[in-house]
């Protein structure tokens, strides 16, 4: 009997090795494939389609004589896996990872060697009619991108993917590594001919070990299919802010991973100076599906306004079904918690979802109606980011995560622009500040040469009033999206959970707010 | 001794010689052989290279994975990002910390990528996801 269980990371965190090797002990053939993304299920077992999860060593002899009460029915039926539009995760829980067998058999190579033939022109005008966005949290359009770098004359140009998934609740861009690594070298190498680079960069973080590990695998495998493109894996080192891409290429380059001001645009003057490409994996990994005949097309038909295609949008935190869920741009986070994550994972109330990691604002349930859309996002004072969800329940304190936005955006500033390295600072003081009900005047203040200063200390409200003071300031005067975006955890939750900052006294809080905006 | 760290930081120097942009991956091996990057090291690699001790340093203490002295503890990482403390990470640390207990060094990372199923916690290449109170000091106590 043939038994498959995912060789992702979660898989292997949750015991999927001893698992597999528990199977291949009684004499059955055991296939190692990517993970199908049904997370709380893992590690799940799958005997000609059918599934079993979350199994542990237990289940072994009831799961081989059919009596196991952890089935789970036909896999594809599964309501997870029925209601999604996967194109690139279409190989997912499909196929081995590191298998070329696989991966040709599953049209694997189809987009490159098209892209071949029709040439670097024509591939642009394909990507940018698909209408395909970046899909790392800015939403540039990759074809725009493109066309800039193949215009831009240059000797030697450069494809970078940027693999450093830092986000919390993000995981899509280890997914696509660890399970279907072809995919995105396969985009890298249509980038490549697009724009006529010929070298590639991987940039993983170094939190992902096994995604380097297949990934080396993989180019190994197929250096002579993607050739003359060549490409490499390059090993982060823990600095969060590398995610953002000129810090990613001083880091590529041996150097700190300091922000670099732009203009220049990478497109133009990238790594060492040189044109280049810099997009995402989940970016890269949907080109062969653009790249297919008629894919295009197909692409730009899914989707809502001018968010095109698709989205693989992660569920994360304290959710029932966590997981993987690619579908079409659109669909409403009430969908998306409720509906398809079956809520919180202990039962509570849902209390607040942060859409787009670290840096995406706090939504409440009030406002679990908005659509997943670039642009719908952007007007509530949300982003999308890398399309991660983490679910909170009622025991969150959202004055602590406000603080830890602040305290984290301080511990991974690169330095660079003050608003970012003092303003993240400054901002885990006042939010103490703040949940400590205001401060007294202090020993400078209460000098008598100090004509000016305040002698009564700073009630909670008026330094209310200094943080939104703040937040402006490191929103429009930071340099990349580290600082820039800090402020939306932070003011966010601020608005929403008042009560969590100053208890009982929400009105003052809000009246602060009011008077900011208007 | 001197001598002999010399020799293995030059042959690392020469594994990644025309590679563009060396010094990470230089780096991290010299993390790896060594457990800790050092002055005298960084010393090692500028001259290596043809660039300043300067250069080198800032580089080496801009990133969280290099460090200038090594630690002979056993290592036992724990996320403490924004998915793990919704599904309760912050309740596990004291019990963490009791464990480790000076044995094991404990450090904080934001993200391991295990965001649907944590807490989650990472010794060597080895991950762990799910855990609970008895889970991570188990992690903990298992950690050489």
């Amino acid at each position: 009997m043939i038994i498959r269980i995912s060789d992702d990371a979660l898989a292997r965190a949750l015991g999927a090795d001893e698992l597999a090797a528990a199977f291949a002990s009684k004499g059955h053939e055991v296939h190692r494939t990517s993970s199908w993304g049904m997370h709380w299920l893992e590690p799940l077992v799958e005997i000609a389609g059918m599934g079993f999860g979350p199994a542990t060593l237990d289940d072994v002899d009831a799961i081989l004589d059919g009596t196991s009460p952890k089935a789970i029915g036909e896999i594809v039926e599964h309501p997870f896996i029925a209601r999604q539009q996967r194109l690139t995760f279409i190989r997912a829980g499909r196929t081995r990872p590191t298998s070329l067998e696989d991966y040709e058999r599953t049209d694997g190579w189809t987009g490159l060697q098209r892209a071949r033939r029709i040439g670097g022109e024509r591939i642009v005008e394909e990507v940018i009619q698909s209408g395909l966005r970046g899909r790392g949290g800015a939403g540039f359009p990759a074809g725009i991108k493109w066309k800039t770098v193949a215009g831009t004359p240059g000797a030697q140009k450069y494809i970078v993917c940027n693999a450093d998934e830092g986000d919390s609740g993000t995981f899509a861009d280890r997914m696509v590594m660890e399970g279907d690594p072809y995919a995105l070298i396969e985009g890298m190498a249509i980038a490549g001919e697009a724009v006529g680079a010929t070298q590639g960069y991987i940039y993983v973080r170094s939190e992902y070990p096994d995604a380097i590990r297949k990934l080396n695998e993989a180019l190994r495998l197929c250096a002579g299919i993607i050739a003359p493109f060549r490409c490499e894996v390059r090993v982060g080192a823990g600095a969060y802010v590398c995610g953002e891409e000129t810090s990613l290429l001083n880091s590529l380059e041996g150097k700190r991973g300091e922000v670099r001001a732009k203009p220049p645009l990478p497109a133009i003057e990238g790594l060492f100076g040189r044109p280049t490409v810099v997009n995402n994996v989940l970016t890269l990994a949907a080109v062969p599906h653009i790249l297919a005949e008629g894919g295009a097309a197909r692409y730009e038909a899914l989707g809502m306004a001018r968010s095109k295609g698709t989205m693989p949008i992660q569920l994360a935190g304290n959710i029932r079904h966590g997981g993987l869920f690619e579908t079409a741009f659109g669909i409403t986070l009430s969908e998306l918690v409720y509906d398809i994550g079956g809520g919180t994972d202990s039962g509570r109330p849902v209390k607040a979802v942060q859409v787009g990691g670290p840096l995406g604002a706090y939504i409440h349930p009030d406002e679990f109606d908005i659509a997943f859309d670039y642009e719908a996002y952007t007007a509530a004072d949300a982003l999308i980011g890398h399309g991660g969800i983490t679910v909170f329940d009622d025991t969150a304190d959202m004055g602590a995560m406000a603080r830890f936005a602040m305290e984290f955006c301080a511990a991974e500033s690169c330095g660079k622009c003050t608003p970012c390295r003092i303003g993240s600072v400054r901002g885990v003081e006042i939010l103490d500040r703040i949940r400590a009900g205001g401060r007294e005047a202090d020993s400078v203040e209460v000098l008598p040469v100090m004509h000016n200063a305040p002698k009564t200390g700073r009630l909670p409200e008026q330094e209310v009033a200094l943080l939104t003071d703040l937040c402006e300031t490191m929103k429009f005067g930071s340099l990349c999206a580290l600082g820039g975006f800090t402020p939306y955890p932070v003011m966010s939750a601020l608005k929403n959970w008042p009560e969590d900052f100053m208890p009982g006294r929400e009105g003052a809080v809000r009246k602060v707010l009011d008077r900011n905006d208007a | 001794m001197v001598s002999t760290k010399q020799e293995r930081v030059t042959e690392i120097v020469a594994d990644h010689a025309g590679r563009e942009g060396p010094l990470l991956p230089i780096l991290h091996d010299v993390q790896a052989a060594f457990g800790c990057v050092d002055a005298e090291t960084e010393a090692l690699i500028a001259a290596a290279l043809n660039i300043s001790r300067a250069d080198v340093h800032g580089v080496v203490s801009f990133y969280h994975d290099f460090h200038a002295a090594a630690d002979p503890r056993p290592e036992v990482q724990i996320c403490r990002a924004e998915a793990c403390k919704a599904r309760g990470v912050e309740a596990l640390i004291p019990a963490a910390e009791k464990a480790a207990a000076g044995r094991v060094k404990l450090t904080t990372v934001y993200c391991l990528g295990l965001c649907s199923a944590g807490p989650s916690a990472r010794t060597g290449d080895r991950l762990h996801a799910r855990l609970d109170s008895a889970g991570l000091v188990e992690v903990i106590e298992n950690a050489r």
